[in-house]
C-alpha cells in the first residue's frame, strides 16, 4: 500500500479526488452555514444540503446502497421532522437575533482547536494510504445485502428491538403530555399512523398530538 | 483516492456539529448539529471500509454494516430527542437550552422561571380552545 | 482477726465510708451522717486495737505483690511500728472529732454529704500514709489528701479568697511534691525497692550514692506538705476552709504527713549531714519567722495557722536533731491541743459572727457566752505556751532536750550546729509562742465594749467534742513521756531541767509582757470603734464564718490585719508589725519571682495563638472558601458551558497523550 502511495502524490489528483474535493467543500460550506444561519428553516434547508453532498461523497466511494439509505432517511423523514419540530415549537420564521447562545466564543475555541487535533492526527497518520477505487464496487445493494443478512444478522434483529422501544418511548412522551391536556384527542388515530412507518413514528405522534397544526399542513 | 481526503472532510464536519451543538441556543437546531457530527462518523465509517475490502481477502464490511445501524440509530434518536423536545416546549415554554437551568448552584424553584410554566399553560389552554 | 486484717481494715472503712457517701449522699440524706461518722469511728477502734496488739514490740509488716510492675516492684506492704500505730490513734481520735463537730457545724450546709465524704477520704489517705511500708503506695495516700485539700479548702467557693487559697494549697503542695516523686524514683533505683524497710537496710548498709541529693528532694516534698520554710504559705490561707477542715489538716493529717515521713526515714536523712543542717536551718527560720508573724495577725484562725507552721518547726527541729521520738511526741500532743484550738475557735467565730481579734476585743461578756469554749481554749492555749502540766511542756521540753544533747555533743546522730540552731531558736519561740497565746487569749475573752451578739445556744456535739480533746490537751504529756519510749526508738523523754527552767522561764516572760502591753494598749480600743459582725443569728456556725471569710478584707482592708491601735502585737513588734501581717511579702517575693514570669509568658502564648496561630488557621479557612466560591461560580446551570470544558479538557488529554505516543 506504501508502494502504492508513493506513486499517487497529493499534487496530482485524480478526477475522483477533484470531484470528491468540490462535493467535500460544498457540503462543508452548506454545514458551517446551518449552525451559523440566523433563520432558523434555512438552517434545516441547509442541512439537507450537507447531509445530501455527503450521499455524492458515499457514491464517489462507491458506497452506492448507503447513499441512497442516506438520501431516504436523512433528507426524506430526518429533516422533515426536523421541520415538524421546528414548526410545531413556533420557532420563528425570518432572522432570530439570539439563535446563538452567550457561549459561542468558547463554543468556538473548542471546536478550532479539535478540529486542528484531529486534521493534524488524521493527515499525520493517513497521508500516504492509499483507497483504490476500480474493480467490482465496495458497497453495491449485493455486496452490502449479503454481508448484512450473512454476518450481522443478530444486530439487524436488534436493531429492530431499539426502534420498538424508541417508537414506544415516542408514544408515551407525547401521550404523557396529552394527558395532562384533559385527553381530548383520540388515542386511536394514534397507533395507525405511527405503525405506519416506523422511522416518522415520532411525526406520528405530534402530529396527532396538535391535530391544528396538522390539518393546515 | 487518498483516505486523508473523506478523513480530513469528516474531521472538519465533526467540529462544525461540535461548534453548533456548544454555541446553539435552539434546541431542534442542537438536534440538527449531532445529526451532523453522526454523519461525520459515517463518512469515516464507509471511507474506512472501503479502504479495507479492497486491502483484505475477506472482509465483512464492518464499516458498512455499521453505517447502517447508525442511520437506523440516528432516526430513533432524533424522533425521542423531538418528543422531549415538544414535551419540554410545552412545559416551559420554551425550547432554549440555556434557559433550562435547573441544575445551577443556588437555583431556586420559583426563581426566574416562575412565569414560564404559567406562560405554557395559558398555550396550551390557547391550543386548546382552538 | 489478725494484726494485719485489722490494720488493712484502718484505711479502707473510711474508704468505703468516702465512697458511699459520694454514691449516696444525694438520693439518701438519711445516711449521710452515719456513713460519716461510723466508718472513721470504727476506724479508730481498729487503730486502738492495732496499736494495743503492736504494744511498742517488733514492728508489723505484711506484704503482697499484686502484679509485676517492671524493675522496682510496687508492692502492697504494711509496717506498723510504735510511731505507726500511736499516730494512727491520734489520726483516728481527731477525725472522729471532726467529723462529729460537722454535723453541728455544717449543720444546713446543702455541701455536707460531698463534705463529709471527702473528709472521710482524707482520713482513708492519712491512714494510708501512716500504716503504709511501700514508698509508692505511701505516695497514693500523699496526693490523695492533697487532692482532697483542695476540694475541703475551696468549700466555701462561692467567695474568692477560698477558690485562691484552694488553687494555692493546691500548687504550693504540688510545687513540693515534684521534687518529692524524683527523689522518691531516684531512692527507689538506688535501693532496688521501695519497700521502706528494704530501703532502710540499705541506708544500713550504705550502699546509696547520693544521700544528699536525695534527702534534699524528699525535704522540697516534706516542706510543702508540712508547710515549713518556704513552702509554708499556702497554710495561712487555707484559713478560708471550714474551721473543721483546718482542724483536721493542721492537727492530724497533711502537715503531720510530713513530719511523718521524715520520723519514717529519719536514717536516711541522718546520712546526710547537709540535710540535716538544712532540715535544721528550714526548722529555725520556720519557727520563729511563723511566730513573728503569728504575733501580728487580725484572724483567729490565721494565729492558729501559724502556730501549727511553728510547732511543726519544732517537729522538724526535732528530727534535724535526730531525735524522732521527741518529733511524733510533740506531733501527738500538738495535734490534740491544735484540733481543740482550731475546734473552739469555731465555736467562738460562731458566736462572735466575726473572725476578727480586733473586733472580739470590743465585745463585752463573749467568754460568758461560749462557757465550753473558753475553759477548753484556755486549756489547749496553755498548753501551746508549754506551761506545765500540760501536755505541750513535756513534749517541746523533749524537744528542747534533744536539741540541747546535741548541741552539747553528745551524739553522732546530728551535727552540734543543727542543735545550737534548734535550741536558739526554739527558745526564741517559746517566748514568742506564749506572747500570741496570750494575746490571742485576752483579745477574745477580755474584751471590753458593747455586748457580744447572740447567736443562740451552740449544738452540744460540738462542746462535747472540745471536753473531749480537751483531756489529752491537758493530760497526755505528763501521762504518756515515760512509756512513749517503749513504743519509740527507746530515747528518754523525760524533761531536762535546764531546758525546762529555760523554756518555762521565757513562756512565762512573754506572757507577762504580752500581758503588759495589753494593759497599756486596751484603753485605746474605746476611743476607735471598729468591727463587723454578721448577722445571721439563725443560720448555722459555716454560714456565719464563709461570711465573716468574705467580709474580712472590704471591713478592715486586709486579709490578714486589722489596723487597730490596742492590740498589745502591735505595740511589741513595732516597726516589723506591717511585715509580720504580711507573712513577711514572701507571698509578693513569689509573685514577683513566679506569678509574674507565668503571667507573662501565659500572655506571649496567648498572643502567639491568637495573634500567629490562629491566622494561619483563619487562612486555611478562607482559602478554599475563596476556592469553593469560584468553583461555585461556574456551576451555572447552563449544559451547553459543561460540556464546552468537558470537551476542551478531552481535546487537551488527547493532544497531549498523541504528544507522548508519538515522543514529541
Amino acid at each position: 500500500m506504501t508502494l502504492a502511495a508513493a506513486s499517487h502524490g497529493f499534487l496530482s489528483p485524480t478526477g475522483v479526488e477533484i470531484a470528491f474535493l468540490l462535493v467535500g467543500l460544498v457540503t462543508f460550506g452548506a454545514a458551517v452555514v446551518t449552525v451559523t444561519t440566523r433563520q432558523l428553516v434555512h438552517a434545516a434547508l441547509w442541512l439537507v444540503v450537507a447531509l445530501g453532498g455527503l450521499a455524492v461523497e458515499y457514491l464517489l466511494l462507491t458506497a452506492e446502497f448507503i447513499a441512497w439509505v442516506q438520501v431516504l432517511i436523512y433528507v426524506g423523514a430526518v429533516v422533515v421532522l426536523i421541520l415538524f419540530g421546528l414548526m410545531l415549537t413556533r420557532a420563528p420564521i425570518g432572522r432570530s437575533p439570539d439563535a446563538d447562545s452567550g457561549n459561542r466564543w468558547a463554543a468556538l475555541t473548542v471546536a478550532v482547536a479539535s478540529a486542528a487535533a484531529l486534521v493534524w492526527v488524521v493527515v499525520d497518520a493517513f497521508r500516504t494510504t492509499w483507497i483504490d477505487l476500480d474493480g467490482p464496487a465496495a458497497g453495491s445493494t449485493a455486496v452490502t445485502g449479503a454481508s448484512l443478512f450473512q454476518n450481522w444478522v443478530l444486530p439487524f434483529e436488534a436493531l429492530s428491538v431499539l426502534l420498538l422501544a424508541a417508537l414506544v418511548g415516542a408514544i408515551v412522551l407525547s401521550r404523557k403530555a396529552k394527558a395532562a391536556r384533559a385527553g381530548e384527542a383520540p388515542p386511536a388515530k394514534t397507533s395507525p399512523t405511527g405503525a405506519s412507518s416506523s422511522g416518522t413514528s415520532p411525526s406520528g405522534a405530534s402530529s396527532s398530538g396538535t391535530s391544528q397544526t396538522g390539518g393546515v399542513r | 483516492m487518498h483516505l486523508a481526503y473523506p478523513a480530513v472532510l469528516s474531521a472538519l464536519l465533526f467540529c462544525t456539529g461540535l461548534y453548533g451543538v456548544l454555541a446553539r441556543r435552539n434546541a431542534i437546531l442542537v438536534l440538527m448539529s449531532v445529526e451532523l457530527m453522526l454523519n461525520a462518523v459515517n463518512l469515516n465509517l464507509v471511507a474506512f471500509d472501503v479502504w479495507l475490502s479492497r486491502a483484505a481477502e475477506e472482509t465483512l464490511h464492518s464499516g458498512q454494516a455499521l453505517t447502517l445501524f447508525t442511520i437506523a440509530i440516528a432516526a430513533a434518536e432524533i424522533g425521542i430527542g423531538l418528543a422531549i423536545v415538544l414535551a419540554v416546549h410545552r412545559n416551559r415554554g420554551t425550547s432554549d437550552i440555556d434557559r433550562l437551568r435547573d441544575t445551577a448552584e443556588g437555583h431556586e424553584p420559583d426563581g426566574p422561571d416562575t412565569d414560564t410554566p404559567a406562560t405554557g399553560t395559558a398555550a396550551e389552554k390557547a391550543e386548546a380552545t382552538a | 482477726m489478725t494484726t494485719t486484717t485489722l490494720a488493712v481494715l484502718v484505711p479502707l472503712l473510711p474508704f468505703l465510708g468516702a465512697a458511699a457517701g459520694l454514691l449516696l449522699g444525694r438520693s439518701a440524706p438519711g445516711f449521710v451522717r452515719p456513713l460519716a461518722i461510723l466508718p472513721t469511728l470504727a476506724a479508730l477502734v481498729l487503730a486502738v486495737l492495732v496499736a494495743a496488739r503492736q504494744g511498742g514490740g517488733r514492728a508489723v509488716d505484711a506484704v503482697t505483690e499484686l502484679t509485676p510492675t517492671g524493675s522496682v516492684p510496687v508492692e502492697l506492704a504494711l509496717h506498723v511500728d510504735g510511731f505507726a500505730a500511736l499516730v494512727a490513734v491520734l489520726v483516728g481520735t481527731v477525725a472522729t472529732c471532726v467529723q462529729l463537730y460537722s454535723t453541728g457545724y455544717l449543720r444546713d450546709d446543702p455541701r455536707y454529704p460531698s463534705y463529709a465524704a471527702l473528709v472521710s477520704l482524707f482520713t482513708s489517705a492519712m491512714f494510708l500514709v501512716v500504716y503504709s511500708g511501700d514508698l509508692m503506695v505511701l505516695l497514693v495516700g500523699w496526693e490523695v489528701m492533697g487532692i482532697c485539700s483542695y476540694f475541703l479548702v475551696g468549700h466555701y467557693w462561692e467567695t474568692p479568697e477560698a477558690r485562691a487559697a484552694s488553687l494555692k494549697a493546691f500548687l504550693v503542695t504540688k510545687l513540693g511534691d515534684v521534687p518529692f516523686l524524683i527523689g522518691l524514683l531516684a531512692l527507689a533505683t538506688e535501693a532496688g525497692s521501695f519497700r521502706i524497710t528494704k530501703v532502710l537496710g540499705a541506708v544500713a548498709s550504705g550502699s546509696l550514692d547520693h544521700p544528699t541529693l536525695i534527702a534534699l528532694l524528699l525535704l522540697a516534698g516534706v516542706a510543702g506538705k508540712s508547710a515549713q520554710f518556704p513552702l509554708h504559705t499556702w497554710l495561712p490561707d487555707a484559713m478560708a476552709g471550714p474551721t473543721p477542715v483546718s482542724a483536721l489538716i493542721h492537727a492530724a493529717t497533711m502537715v503531720a504527713a510530713g513530719v511523718y515521713f521524715v520520723a519514717r526515714l529519719l536514717p536516711l536523712f541522718e546520712a546526710s549531714r547537709a540535710a540535716m543542717v538544712v532540715l535544721a536551718v528550714m526548722a529555725a527560720v520556720t519557727m520563729v519567722g511563723s511566730a513573728l508573724a503569728a504575733l501580728a495577725q487580725d484572724d483567729i484562725k490565721r494565729v492558729l495557722a501559724y502556730s501549727t507552721i511553728g510547732q511543726l518547726g519544732y517537729m522538724t527541729g526535732a528530727l534535724a536533731t535526730g531525735d524522732r521520738g521527741a518529733a511524733v511526741f510533740h506531733l501527738l500532743t500538738h495535734g490534740a491541743f491544735k484540733a481543740l484550738l482550731f475546734l473552739a475557735a469555731g465555736v467562738i467565730i460562731h458566736a462572735a459572727g466575726t473572725n476578727s481579734l480586733a473586733a472580739m476585743s470590743r465585745m463585752r461578756g463573749l467568754r460568758d457566752r461560749v462557757p465550753d469554749a473558753f475553759w477548753t481554749m484556755t486549756v489547749a492555749l496553755l498548753a501551746l505556751a508549754a506551761i506545765p502540766p500540760f501536755s505541750g511542756f513535756f513534749s517541746k521540753e523533749s524537744v528542747l532536750g534533744a536539741a540541747e544533747h546535741v548541741a552539747t555533743g553528745h551524739t553522732e546522730h546530728a551535727p552540734g550546729a543543727a542543735g545550737w540552731t534548734v535550741l536558739v531558736a526554739g527558745l526564741i519561740t517559746a517566748l514568742l509562742t506564749a506572747a500570741y497565746a496570750t494575746r490571742l487569749w485576752l483579745l477574745a475573752f477580755r474584751g471590753q465594749g458593747a455586748e457580744a451578739p447572740d447567736h443562740g445556744r451552740q449544738p452540744l456535739v460540738m462542746n462535747a467534742v472540745l471536753w473531749v480533746l480537751a483531756l489529752p490537751s491537758l493530760a497526755l504529756g505528763g501521762l504518756a513521756f515515760r512509756l512513749l519510749p517503749d513504743w519509740f526508738d527507746g530515747h528518754d523523754l523525760t524533761p531536762t531541767l535546764t531546758t525546762s527552767v529555760l523554756g518555762t522561764g521565757v513562756a512565762l516572760v512573754g506572757g507577762i509582757v504580752t500581758y503588759a502591753a495589753w494593759r497599756h494598749t486596751t484603753a485605746l480600743a474605746v476611743r476607735t470603734p471598729l468591727g463587723a459582725v454578721a448577722a445571721h443569728p439563725e443560720g448555722d456556725a459555716a454560714l456565719v464564718e464563709a461570711e465573716a471569710i468574705a467580709s474580712h478584707r472590704p471591713a478592715y482592708g486586709d486579709l490578714a490585719s486589722a489596723p487597730d491601735p490596742s492590740d498589745p502585737g502591735r505595740l511589741l513588734l513595732g516597726p516589723v508589725h506591717p511585715h509580720a501581717a504580711a507573712g513577711f511579702h514572701l507571698d509578693a517575693v513569689y509573685t514577683t519571682l513566679f506569678v509574674r514570669p507565668v503571667r507573662a509568658g501565659a500572655s506571649l502564648v496567648r498572643f502567639l495563638d491568637r495573634e500567629v496561630v490562629d491566622t494561619y488557621v483563619r487562612a486555611a479557612g478562607a482559602l478554599p472558601r475563596l476556592l469553593g466560591a469560584a468553583v461555585r461560580s461556574a456551576q451555572t446551570g447552563n449544559v451547553q458551558t459543561y460540556v464546552s470544558a468537558l470537551l476542551a479538557g478531552t481535546v487537551v488529554l488527547a493532544v497531549a497523550a498523541v504528544l507522548v505516543a508519538t515522543g514529541a
